[in-house]
């Protein structure tokens, strides 16, 4: 689990962190995990120099936030696969290409959205607890954001928990 | 094998992959580095040890892939849980259409009930779900482990659907793959697969 979200938002890659963690913010939000959207929230305003304004303006209307036109095509595919898969058409991609999205950035805008509908599933599903107020997790964001998933798991309260 | 005509017209991925892999395959030759937590998760999760049986946890992520509308992951985790029930295909598509009168446990349609309101959202899940289980004799690591199958599901058919991956219509073209999964797992066979993909584009 900590591998995969290494691997997606955190690795070297020609979306950076900060556009990555608002792909997974905005997916957390359209699927109401507070948990999620708040940590991945606190995250991506760490990577875009503390702009929690910017990250409001994703989760509540992307389309008219300051960020590329790339970020917002790939925005609206990560809206569709929450959705469902199938949601995503044609259109969608050809919006992205046209923007300048390459393979691997469809490829992971669908899987990181893809990743997020089964944490927020995961979370929520075991009614785990979250905390309140931001300070923690901008703190905690701190950390996440130098040193990765995998140094710095998130420590999620579910019952035995794991390392995957 | 499908003649080729048949698969004229059909709509292509939306990025470039291998052509001729099924479902998730494509994607994973595609993303090696994503693909190894990937598989990694689903060898845990399906095929570790646990108090539940591999077929068991075979129908909850095909139930769960049927309720996603996911033909490729339904298809082929409906096969390898044939495969571990006996051959028994009759009992997964039971479970895929009305798990509560298909011949399965108690236990297993309670963590079914669980997983079908994981596919709708985490808080669907309610804490009269999680009783009804316990009811049944489910441990918390079997219901941890059924919310996970479940939502990860939900994310591995997004995936394969999101990306627009085409997948062999009969449940016949499945078994033979499923076999080699319950026998190898997920990622020594996606390994394999690579590897095969690597050499055929070589030299």
């Amino acid at each position: 689990m900590a591998a995969l979200a290494q691997v997606l938002l955190h690795d070297v890659h020609s979306l950076t962190r900060g556009e990555r963690e608002l792909i997974a913010t905005y997916v957390s939000s359209l699927n109401d995990c507070v948990y999620c959207q708040t940590a991945h929230g606190a995250l991506a305003a760490c990577h875009l120099d503390g702009d929690e304004e910017l990250v409001r303006k994703v989760k509540s209307d992307y389309e008219q936030a300051e960020i590329s036109e790339k970020l917002k095509a790939l925005l609206a595919i990560a809206g569709k696969v929450q959705q469902g898969g199938k949601q995503v058409l044609p259109a969608d991609v050809e919006r992205a290409r046209r923007s300048g999205a390459t393979d691997l950035e469809i490829h992971d805008a669908v899987l990181i959205a893809a990743a997020f509908c089964m944490y927020n599933r995961y979370v929520d599903g075991l009614a785990t607890w979250a905390p309140e107020g931001l300070d923690g997790y901008r703190e905690r964001a701190k950390v996440v954001a130098r040193d990765g998933y995998l140094r710095a798991p998130l420590g999620i309260p579910v019952p035995n928990e794991g390392e995957k | 094998m499908m003649p080729a005509t048949l698969w004229e017209g059909l709509p292509m991925p939306h990025i470039a992959l291998s052509e001729g892999l099924p479902g998730i395959l494509g994607p994973m030759i595609y993303r090696p580095e994503t693909a190894a937590p990937l598989n990694e998760l689903v060898d845990v999760l399906l095929r570790g040890d646990s108090t539940l049986t591999r077929g068991e946890r075979e129908l909850i992520a095909t139930y769960v892939s049927s309720q996603n509308d996911c033909h490729f992951c339904l298809s082929i985790h409906g096969a390898v849980a044939a495969h571990h029930l006996g051959g028994n295909e009759r009992l997964v598509s039971d479970v895929k259409t009305d798990f509560a009168q298909a011949g399965i446990s108690a236990k297993l349609k309670a963590l079914l009930a669980i997983a079908g309101h994981v596919q709708r959202g985490g808080r669907h899940v309610t804490a009269e779900d999680i009783e009804a289980a316990r009811r049944q004799g489910a441990t918390d690591l079997e219901i941890h482990d059924t919310v996970l199958i479940a939502a990860a599901f939900c994310m591995f058919n997004r995936y394969v659907d999101g990306l627009a991956t085409w997948a062999p219509a009969n449940q016949s073209d499945y078994r033979e793959p499923a076999a080699r999964l319950a026998e190898y797992g997920y990622s020594a066979t996606t390994e394999g697969i690579a590897a095969a993909v690597s050499a055929g584009a070589g030299d």
